[in-house]
């Protein structure tokens, strides 16, 4: 039976151009620009100076904090300079360049395909191995994982949830990966399993995918531990608190983390990369992205090293069309659209998504008609109308009253709204706002 | 590359919705209801609904060009709902200078005076036909004969008849003889105001409106469930001064009212429960006046009271909340 979370939820045209297309290596670029703030938390400390000769897994930049983790180079050759970079976000951030010479590798990185299943490391060393390999959350949060694989104390996980919904339309890299590595996303499961303590794991996947649920569940036929959840096609379904809410009914209370509900969840990108820095000593330096795009003429799926410029991988795909309007990085729902084609692929790139001119500008804004769309498409049961309104009047405290910081910035509500409102863009800036007056709150008292 | 992409934050895909598409499928839905009128009343109740809508047309453009001086959003689709609403609330034979007046207070004074679309917090068709049921009586309870009834019950509504009985000391028994059957009720063949004659026909609208979600199924069906329970339990106390059930929901404007006026968008409950509230309200006004009060029918004045507590309901009923629920 295919499950669903209850509340909210929208259904964009799925567009899954690129699902058909195998993962293809991407040629090694000329240069690469590795920011060092590529995941949530602190960003890491660089340990490289100019002109150093790095090879592909060298750290070159060191976790600084508990919420940080390390950046390996993804390249060999020399370390050009340390600059300031623009990334995604449209921020300028420290990055290292590095000029590509050959392929060199770290000693000790398996780079072959062979499967390796069986390990003897135990949960700390599995632990050890994913902190040192730099390994994040590879669904587009870019969380630390070994943060998640540490409970706080008092709290244990009782089941892992492998996210494979994969919601966001156009995309496809993690669709490929469980059809070409399913074996090794099996193996990284058993490792995060391991490593949480759980005997329990479900890999949730969207209903749209049956070839990656067959595929996963022949995979699976002898793992009594593992099972395979279909689910019904809906958005935001790969929302971390909307997957839990699907797969195991529970609902992870506000401002909690779903460990408070027993539950971890990891994309199966980030399996493969812990099967990959556990059974194959190898850092997370390389991802798969979807590049895609109604007129893109290859819509593909490429196997990309960490700070290769997105052009090139636009030009892999054959070129940039005449008609792109908007270029964004992730998916069409919750990514970011980039001002040039020139900013790096970081661990948390998912996708790179070329928008055709006309549907890169928004519609005319009309009045509210009160229809309360946006309130019954809510996936967490806000009314974003009313939080409109009140970051428009500045109504602060009302706006914290009516929960606006569980809002999980989804973009169902102006997905919907047939006037065209941008409530989200307003709710974050009522979240932004809200967020500051409870830290101030919070650090007077 | 020297192209200037568009930066804009997330969402950058866009649902099909439109107040376009919302309102022109409302008029579409209000077809088969204005069919049926046409065929019980003949060729003017066509000319009513055209003149109401061509000026409900006309006073927005009017009052947004001249007066508000904004661009006119005519094309919007959301005069012509009003005209179309208006024109089912009124009788067929309605002199055309009280069409037009009736227009001009929906449209100037229910909707426009209060800023446009959105705004307004009562049902603007709703309030430039209780303006002229208010202020011109007589011409508003004028029945003009249905075509396709060859004798009888001609002139009245039944509802009208039914209050002129209990008046003058009839018993149910006694009324009933004048009135039509349930099967003609339910068809449409009797008198009443130009749109709300046909329950098959706006039921279909409804179902339309449903199937394209432009309305959820929780305010009509309060009301007409309310009304159905709350008349029942009425006829059951004393059948031989209550009519039944059934008679009540395919009389009068409950229909029209129930899937057409209660689910305006704009006034009415955002949440689904408010909505279930708002409905069981309209269902509890709407008993209370056709069997206590001096007026045969009262959905109308129902439906703007609890267009009144709409704000109250929507600050007090809130949605489920996500990982709040104990």
């Amino acid at each position: 039976m295919l499950k669903t979370f209850k509340m909210g939820g929208v259904h964009p045209v799925e567009n899954k151009l690129s699902a058909g297309k195998a993962i293809e290596k991407l040629p090694l670029p000329k240069t690469v620009s590795i920011p060092v703030a590529q995941h949530i938390g602190a960003p890491a400390t660089v340990v490289v100076k100019r002109g150093d000769e790095v090879k592909v897994g060298t750290i070159i930049a060191q976790s600084s904090g508990f919420v940080s983790t390390n950046i390996h180079s993804s390249v060999s050759g020399k370390v050009k300079k340390i600059d300031d970079v623009m990334d995604s976000s449209g921020y300028k951030k420290k990055a290292v360049i590095i000029d590509v010479a050959g392929d060199e590798w770290e000693q000790g990185i398996d780079t072959s395909n062979n499967l390796i299943k069986e390990t003897h490391l135990d949960a700390k060393e599995i632990n050890a191995k994913i902190l040192a390999a730099g390994i994040v959350g590879l669904g587009g949060a870019t969380f630390p994982t070994h943060v998640k694989l540490s409970p706080p104390p008092g709290m244990t996980a009782e089941v892992l949830l492998i996210n494979g919904v994969e919601c966001e339309p156009y995309l496809t890299s993690d669709h490929r990966l469980m059809l070409e590595k399913g074996a090794e996303i099996i193996v990284g499961t058993k490792l995060l399993m391991k490593s949480l303590g759980v005997n329990k794991a479900v890999i949730g996947i969207e209903n749209n995918k049956p070839d990656a649920i067959t595929r996963m569940k022949d995979l699976t036929a002898n793992e009594p531990e593992i099972s395979v959840q279909p689910l019904k096609v809906k958005y935001p379904q790969g929302g971390e608190k909307q997957l839990i809410k699907a797969v195991t009914g529970k609902e992870v209370p506000s401002g909690a983390l779903p460990i408070a509900v027993g539950a971890v969840v990891n994309n199966v990108g980030t399996a493969f990369a812990v099967y990959e820095a556990v059974m194959k000593n190898k850092p997370l330096v390389e991802r798969v992205v979807t590049v895609t795009g109604k007129s893109v003429k290859e819509p593909s799926n490429l196997m990309v090293r960490v700070g290769t410029p997105v052009t090139e991988l636009v030009e892999a795909a054959g070129g940039m069309p005449e008609d792109t309007g908007k270029v964004i990085s992730g998916g069409p729902m919750m990514g970011r659209a980039v001002t040039t084609l020139e900013v790096p692929v970081t661990k948390g790139t998912s996708g790179i998504l070329l928008i055709r001119d006309k549907e890169s500008k928004r519609n005319e804004m009309e009045p509210c008609i009160r229809c309360g769309k946006c309130v019954s498409v809510c996936p967490m049961g806000l009314e974003p109308f009313l939080l409109m309104t009140m970051s428009e009047k500045k109504l602060w405290e009302r706006s914290e009253d009516r929960h606006v910081m569980d809002c999980i910035e989804c973009g169902s509500c102006s997905f919907t709204c047939p006037s065209n409102r941008p409530l989200l863009d307003y709710i974050r800036l009522g979240k932004g706002t809200v967020g500051k007056l409870i830290r101030a709150r919070k650090s007077q008292n | 590359m020297n192209k200037l992409l568009t930066v804009s934050p997330s969402p950058h895909v866009k649902g099909d919705e439109s107040i376009r598409k919302i309102m022109y499928g409302v008029v579409l839905a209000m077809l088969p209801a204005f069919a049926m009128s046409a065929m019980f009343f003949g060729w003017e109740s066509v000319k009513v609904t055209l003149i109401a809508v061509a000026a409900s047309v006309f006073f927005e453009y009017v009052i947004q060009k001249y007066l508000m001086k904004v661009k006119p959003t005519v094309d919007d689709g959301s005069a012509i709902v009003t005209g179309i609403l208006l024109a089912f609330n009124v009788p067929v034979g309605l002199p055309v200078w009280l069409i037009v007046l009736g227009a001009l207070v929906a449209i100037g004074v229910g909707k426009m005076s209060f800023g446009g679309l959105g705004q307004n917090p009562f049902n603007p068709a709703l309030v430039g036909r209780v303006f002229l049921l208010i202020s011109f009586p007589v011409q508003m309870t004028t029945w003009a004969p249905n075509k396709l009834v060859a004798d009888g019950f001609s002139g009245a509504t039944p509802l009208g008849l039914l209050k002129e009985g209990l008046k003058s000391g009839k018993t149910i028994s006694e009324i009933t003889s004048q009135l039509p059957n349930h099967f003609d009720l339910f068809w449409g063949n009797m008198s009443g105001s130009l749109g709300e004659i046909s329950a098959v026909a706006l039921l279909l609208g409804g179902l339309y409106m449903l199937w394209k979600k432009i309305i959820s199924w929780h305010t009509p069906v309060a009301v007409l469930g309310t009304i159905f329970i709350f008349e029942g339990i009425l006829w059951l106390a004393n059948p031989e001064r209550f009519m039944d059930p059934m008679f009540h929901l395919f009389t009068g404007g409950a229909m029209l009212g129930a899937i057409f006026m209660a689910t305006d968008m704009v006034s009415s409950p955002m949440t689904r429960v408010g909505q279930l509230i708002f409905g069981v309200g309209i269902g509890i006004i709407t008993v209370l006046i056709r069997n206590f009060g001096a007026y045969p029918e009262g959905i109308s004045f129902a439906i703007l009271i609890m267009n009144a507590f709409t704000p109250l309901i929507n600050a007090y009923v809130k949605p489920t909340r996500f990982g709040r629920v104990a």
